[in-house]
């Protein structure tokens, strides 16, 4: 697989062989009755992280979370937070906090009184309880609204009194479950760079669980995908998007055409793939596949060229017609119907306001890619 | 809520006329005025009438209390009662320490009753909101269950597990946990045992109702954040079970200040409480206006508190809880 080096970032703990990871999770199983929710699974998370669990419901992303939190314990397996068990420690002796999807603020006390409850459970003195009141109330913006009762605050403030909550004992772990969930789109935008920006400032351990792929890409520094109890792939956004491990990963996150077909013939990290119909395509990014194996080469809608005629000097073009077509302003979407019968979406973005090859709805036209424009899938 | 719900009509089919409207606002009006006008017939002049007759004198007559505001015999018979009306009755209240220590007694217990009442019904009520969805209309049904049986057979029922010889004495003498019978019957303690057993559903109810609509997630954030189990019940679900608390009391104080079955039944002769000051001024002396005067003060005391209550409560909503 070519390396993604120039979309690495700086901080890759996860790389460092020497780095020893902030949080374990070794072989931890947990089942509710007769529903496993979370199977054998072992995973990293390093300090300093902004670290995204991404599933659907049922995945488990929710549980891992709680087990972390102290309020499941895992049936088997164990959970290691700075080398140190986390077996048998309850949830208010962890030095992690939480921040609740529903955000569970106290609705009898004030903002004041909520995020200082913490710290008063600590026995700190009351005036430093003040002051770093006064502080988390200056870092979410909300110094107005110290005396107010949670009732009297909008979504996204309350949104950001659980956050100050959360923040306000100082944890060496922050959990966010679905924190953006009950925010319109645009607010949930402008937040997820404002949670990005405290977790630099505060230099805190992020793990964050969402079922919204784009949030995850925009905030994490690596992403968890889980489906049904189990890890389907940990690594960064781009690596995610751009070299997923499964079919299962590539369809969950973005948009992305299949070409499933066999390994006919391998040439280092190229292969020929045969397809149904016959035609055969060529590419690179082969992974462990070998001759006969029935592989799939996912390819991004932006990695694929749709043209009147066959492009000159391509290794895999194939002609269909135009089934259907969505201008979008800065790009438009076709779906081509190939003459094998599968669709393909293809995505150009609209770089002159007026394109010198117009497509329309039931034009014939061709679709081309480049052998190293997608990864071939086994799994 | 979607716009249709608001208002029947749609703007499709144009606005209504002028007599649907009106009918309209009758009818919106009537669901109001039904329940006051209940109230007003059922409570408010039964009581006037009450409070008329505390305010003349017994009489060997039918009724046995000389008439108040009646027309028999003209206008000067009318102003000539009006002249003899009087507050003797309450005077006669004030200078007797009977009723004084009556009330005393009977708000006394009726407030150790609702605290035990509380101390009993709170667990039940936190257990029946914390069980699975599943199991809860059957916990609410249980608790429901002993009103089919009639209230006087229950009391009943008591006497023949608090007596002597009763079921609790038997039962402990044979274990040989006691050598002499207890002495429960007619004394304060059956009447508090008679009192939490009959009104507990009345505590329980309200209780459940607040605890069960509490978002547990609160919990869990309070030992997120450093608080222990016990130390989160105090801080967070009871603060927050306040109203079911209070409502709870109520239901449960106001009818047990002016129980008169627990007392009679249970308490033996000896038991001093308003009730059965007030049924033995009714029947057995047969004064009527004395008797009348006793529930009328009855009544204001319970109602100071309830209008305290309710004031308290009013303002709490404009101060936005």
């Amino acid at each position: 697989m070519k390396s993604l080096g120039s979309i690495r970032r700086s901080f890759a703990p996860w790389n460092d062989p020497s780095a020893r990871p902030y949080i374990s999770f070794e072989n931890v199983t947990k089942v509710f009755g007769d529903f496993t929710a979370v199977d054998k699974l072992s995973l990293d998370i390093y300090e300093r992280e902004f670290f995204a669990l991404l599933g659907g419901s049922g995945s488990g992303k929710s549980t891992l979370l709680r087990m972390l939190a102290g309020f499941d314990e895992p049936t088997s397996g164990r959970i290691l937070l700075d080398g140190q068990d986390l077996r048998g420690i309850p949830p208010y002796k962890r030095p992690l906090n939480m921040m609740f999807q529903s955000y569970a603020l106290f609705p009898h006390m004030t903002v004041e009184a909520n995020i200082g409850f913490g710290l008063k459970q600590e026995g700190m003195p009351k005036a430093d309880i003040d002051a770093r009141v006064t502080e988390m109330l200056k870092l979410v913006k909300l110094e107005q609204f110290g005396k107010r009762k949670p009732h009297q605050l909008s979504g996204g403030q309350r949104q950001r009194v659980a956050l100050a909550r959360a923040v306000a004992k100082r944890p060496k772990v922050l959990l966010l479950d679905e924190p953006l969930g009950a925010l319109d789109k645009k607010l949930r935008e402008e937040t997820q760079f404002e949670l990005m920006d405290l977790q630099q400032s505060l230099g805190l351990t992020f793990i964050i669980v969402t079922h919204d792929q784009e949030e995850a890409m925009t905030m994490a520094d690596r992403i968890a995908i889980l489906d049904k109890g189990h890890l389907m792939q940990v690594a960064t956004p781009a690596e995610i998007y751009e070299a997923p491990a499964s079919r299962f990963v590539a369809n969950f996150v973005g948009n992305v055409n299949m070409f499933e077909g066999t390994v006919a013939a391998r040439e280092e990290a190229s292969v020929r793939i045969t397809g149904a119909s016959g035609a055969q395509i060529l590419v690179e990014n082969a992974g462990d596949s070998a001759p006969g194996n029935t592989v799939a080469f996912a390819v991004r809608p932006e990695k694929i060229k749709v043209s009147s005629k066959r492009p000159d000097g391509v290794v895999n073009a194939m002609e269909g017609e135009i089934y259907d077509l969505a201008y979008l302003g800065d790009m438009t979407v076709y779906h081509v119907r190939l003459d094998d019968g599968q669709v393909v979406k293809a995505s150009s973005l609209n770089s002159s306001r007026v394109a010198d090859d117009q497509l329309t709805w039931n034009d014939r036209a061709w679709i081309s890619f480049q052998p190293d424009a997608g990864v071939v899938l086994t799994q | 809520m979607t716009e249709a719900a608001v208002s029947p009509y749609s703007a499709r089919q144009g606005a209504p006329s002028f007599a649907a409207r009106a009918l309209q606002a009758v009818t919106s009006r009537l669901v109001v005025i039904v329940p006051y006008l209940w109230l007003l017939v059922f409570f408010l002049v039964p009581f006037l009438i009450v409070f008329k007759i505390s305010l003349s004198q017994t009489a060997i007559a039918m009724p046995p209390y000389t008439p108040v505001l009646s027309f028999e015999d003209g206008i000067s018979g009318f102003i000539s009662q009006l002249s003899e009306l009087n507050f003797d009755n309450y005077l006669w209240l004030a200078d007797d320490p009977l009723y004084f220590n009556a009330y005393v007694s009977s708000v006394w217990i009726a407030g150790v009753s609702t605290f035990f009442a509380l101390l009993v019904g709170y667990p039940v009520a936190y257990g029946m909101a914390r069980a699975p969805a599943s199991l809860r209309p059957t916990l609410l049904m249980l608790v429901i269950l002993p009103f089919w049986t009639s209230f006087l057979i229950r009391v009943y029922a008591w006497m023949g597990i608090l007596k002597p010889e009763g079921l609790l004495n038997q039962l402990l003498l044979n274990l040989g946990i006691i050598d002499t019978p207890l002495l429960i019957m007619n004394t304060h303690t059956a009447i508090f045992i008679g009192i939490v057993y009959s009104y507990l559903p009345f505590m329980i109810l309200p209780l459940y109702s607040a605890l069960e609509k509490m978002d547990y997630s609160l919990i869990e954030a309070a030992q997120d954040l450093g608080c222990p189990p016990i130390s989160a019940f105090w801080k967070i679900t009871f603060p927050l079970s306040l109203p079911g608390v209070i409502a709870g009391c109520m239901l449960v104080f106001i009818p047990a200040v002016g129980e008169f079955v627990i007392p009679d039944l249970l308490g033996g002769s000896q038991t001093l409480m308003i009730g059965k000051t007030l049924w033995n001024e009714f029947f057995a002396n047969r004064d009527w206006p004395v008797s009348s005067a006793v529930a009328v003060i009855l009544l204001l005391l319970l109602i100071v508190p309830i209008m305290i209550f309710q004031f308290s409560q009013a303002r709490a909503q404009e101060q936005g809880r």
